[in-house]
């Protein structure tokens, strides 16, 4: 008899997950809701900022709505996948990896399928509904570089923020209960990726760009979307290469795993 | 089931499925000594263990708390790297590949699940044999014969968070062996579980080894598990392995005594009975402790003999513990 494909068997681990969740019906719609509420709490604060100031950081609301749309969709992708990395200081301590590394299959990949949390979609359509409210003001040119950038950035982004994930759990092996650590540096991360990059200060504008690449999952390659140039160390330009942001940060996500993982066997740092 | 065959023959050309030499595991502790002076000390938790095991044995690997049991476990399922020394398992180094060595052991830690908390069970077996990449029909064959002899059909639907302790760990063994392991290594298997319980996972083990000639390594508290179960048992004791041979050379030995602790109505001189030896009193002699030899008697026969004496209140039954044997092997060595 064939051995099952890999496929076959991300798909049997998927499917179980989002049959469980499926379950209890009421208490997924809830998480459903609550993730909704939480995406439209985050608009909020940029629209509590434009009912002050009209321009933001060289952006109008449409504009400015555009980017946190765009980092927000990215980020919620990353979530669904990755998100599971955040309860890794729980694994550590209740002694579950011991368990996953008796297994055949890669260790992040087993965190990823063991719990594959759905409900984070609710932000999502919170942010596609964002993005198709504010498309028509923003008067675009619709060639197809616009469409691609489009469609590509929240998938870059999601990449991106997946990667600062993977990096905070590679780190959460150094730390005793360092969730808090690791989550002000991925849900910052977020922040920062969903504001006007023109508006963080030159270090942290700089830090958010070329070492964690926040600034790439949407205000960079936004700002090409509209035709805006961008502000000092950020043009625009570089919206073409967010791709290659989010390979440079799987590099470091990648480094900082097997960092971790090599520590947890005691095979040294 | 044409490759399991061709494992089977490489069984017999001698390669023991696991080898460790000289293994050492040491780990450096950080202690706070004043305020901000730290002391670093390193600790030996394995401290140059050889031993070999061929396929098919049955060893039980016992030791007191914090004796290196739980360390070596991890060393040889890949877990954990050796400082020094080496470990083979099933002819792999079990650290780098730990992938490839995943399916040919099954292990159950006794006190951490392997089992998806809120899933029925029955998914469980469904996504270990994903993970494990069997074929959807021997993956569900293979379920159907252990649900089959750990009795646990009337389980499959109900999630693992709701089974009793010793469902889950039928629960667990199965979830262990769903893909054939080679060597099934049990950590602390029966711990916790009532006596049919314990019962039924070590006739389980006992037909399943037979029937496959299936490797066993366990550790336990219990000697029950190490006499039902292992032909030679391995003694560790701080880092160092102070025994190696089989259980009735054990045996020779120490004294793996019964102890049967019988409650009085009253205060009572010491009892003196022919199948048993009075170890001690308390409380006056109300409560007598009387330790026997299950090789030459029964619990019951000693008790009958009490009996006939005085009345019995209450009674329990204390196994040997393993505390007690390591420090008699010290005492005779």
């Amino acid at each position: 008899m064939a051995e099952l494909s890999a496929i076959e068997a991300y798909r049997i681990l998927v499917g179980s997950r989002v049959r469980s969740q499926l379950a209890y019906r009421t208490s997924f719609w809830l998480n459903v809701v609550t993730s909704i509420c939480v995406g439209m709490v985050e608009f909020l604060e940029i629209y509590a900022i434009f009912s002050n100031v009209p321009v933001f950081g060289g952006l109008d609301l449409r504009q400015a709505a555009l980017v946190f749309a765009l980092a927000s969709a990215g980020f919620a992708l990353a979530e669904v996948v990755f998100g599971q990395l955040d309860t890794m200081p729980t694994y550590l301590r209740l002694g579950r990896l011991e368990v996953m590394l008796v297994r055949p299959m890669p260790l992040m990949l087993q965190l990823i399928t063991s719990d594959f949390q759905l409900r984070r979609l609710g932000q999502l359509a919170v942010s596609l509904v964002i993005i198709i409210a504010v498309l028509p003001g923003l008067h675009l040119d619709y060639t197809p570089a616009t469409v691609y950038l489009l469609v590509i950035t929240p998938l870059t982004g999601a990449a991106i923020y997946a990667a600062f994930f993977a990096a905070a759990g590679g780190l959460q092996f150094f730390l005793i209960d360092g969730a808090e650590f690791t989550s002000s540096f991925v849900y910052g991360g977020s922040y920062a990726g969903q504001l006007p990059g023109s508006v963080l200060i030159m270090p942290v504008r700089v830090l958010f760009t070329f070492v964690f690449p926040a600034t790439m999952t949407a205000y960079v390659p936004a700002l090409l979307i509209m035709g805006l140039p961008g502000p000092k160390f950020l043009p625009a330009w570089l919206g073409w290469f967010a791709p290659l942001f989010a390979a440079w940060a799987w590099l470091l996500a990648w480094m900082a795993w097997r960092t971790g993982v090599r520590r947890f066997t005691g095979a040294g740092g | 089931m044409f490759v399991v065959s061709l494992e089977r023959v490489a069984d017999v050309t001698g390669e023991p499925i696991l080898a460790l030499e000289d293994l050492h595991r040491s780990f450096t502790v950080r202690q706070k000594i004043g305020r901000v002076r730290r002391r670093t000390k390193v600790v030996h938790a394995v401290d140059g263990i050889t031993a070999s095991i061929q396929p098919g044995e049955a060893v039980g690997y016992i030791g007191a708390n914090g004796a290196g049991k739980s360390t070596t476990i991890k060393m040889l399922t890949g877990i954990l790297v050796p400082t020094s020394g080496r470990v083979r398992t099933c002819g792999y180094d079990p650290v780098p590949q730990r992938r490839q060595l995943a399916r040919e052991i099954g292990v159950v830690f006794g006190q951490r699940s392997q089992l998806w908390w809120d899933l029925p069970l029955r998914d469980s077996f469904r996504i270990l044999g994903a993970i494990h990449r069997l074929p959807t029909a021997e993956a569900k064959a293979r379920t159907e014969q252990l649900v089959d002899r750990l009795a646990l059909a009337d389980l499959l639907d109900t999630p693992v968070r709701q089974l009793s302790l010793g469902e889950r760990m039928r629960g667990e063994v199965a979830a262990a062996l769903v893909h054939r392991p080679r060597l099934l290594v049990l950590d602390e298997p029966t711990i916790g579980l009532d006596m049919i319980s314990k019962e039924r996972l070590r006739h389980f083990l006992v037909a399943e080894r037979a029937e496959f000639g299936t490797t066993l390594l366990l550790t336990t508290h219990d000697m029950g598990d190490i006499e039902r179960l292992c032909d030679r048992v391995l003694v560790i004791d701080r880092g160092r392995l102070v025994f190696d041979g089989t259980l009735p050379s054990l045996a020779e030995r120490v004294a793996l005594q019964r102890v049967l602790v019988v409650d009085l109505p009253e205060p009572s001189p010491d009892l003196q009975v022919d199948a048993a030896s009075h170890i001690g009193s308390d409380l006056d002699g109300q409560r007598q402790r009387l330790a026997f030899s299950p090789k030459e008697t029964t619990a019951a026969r000693v008790l009958a003999e009490v009996s006939a004496v005085t009345e019995v209140v209450d009674l329990t039954l204390e196994e040997p513990a393993i505390e007690d044997i390591v420090r008699t092997l010290y005492g005779v060595g």
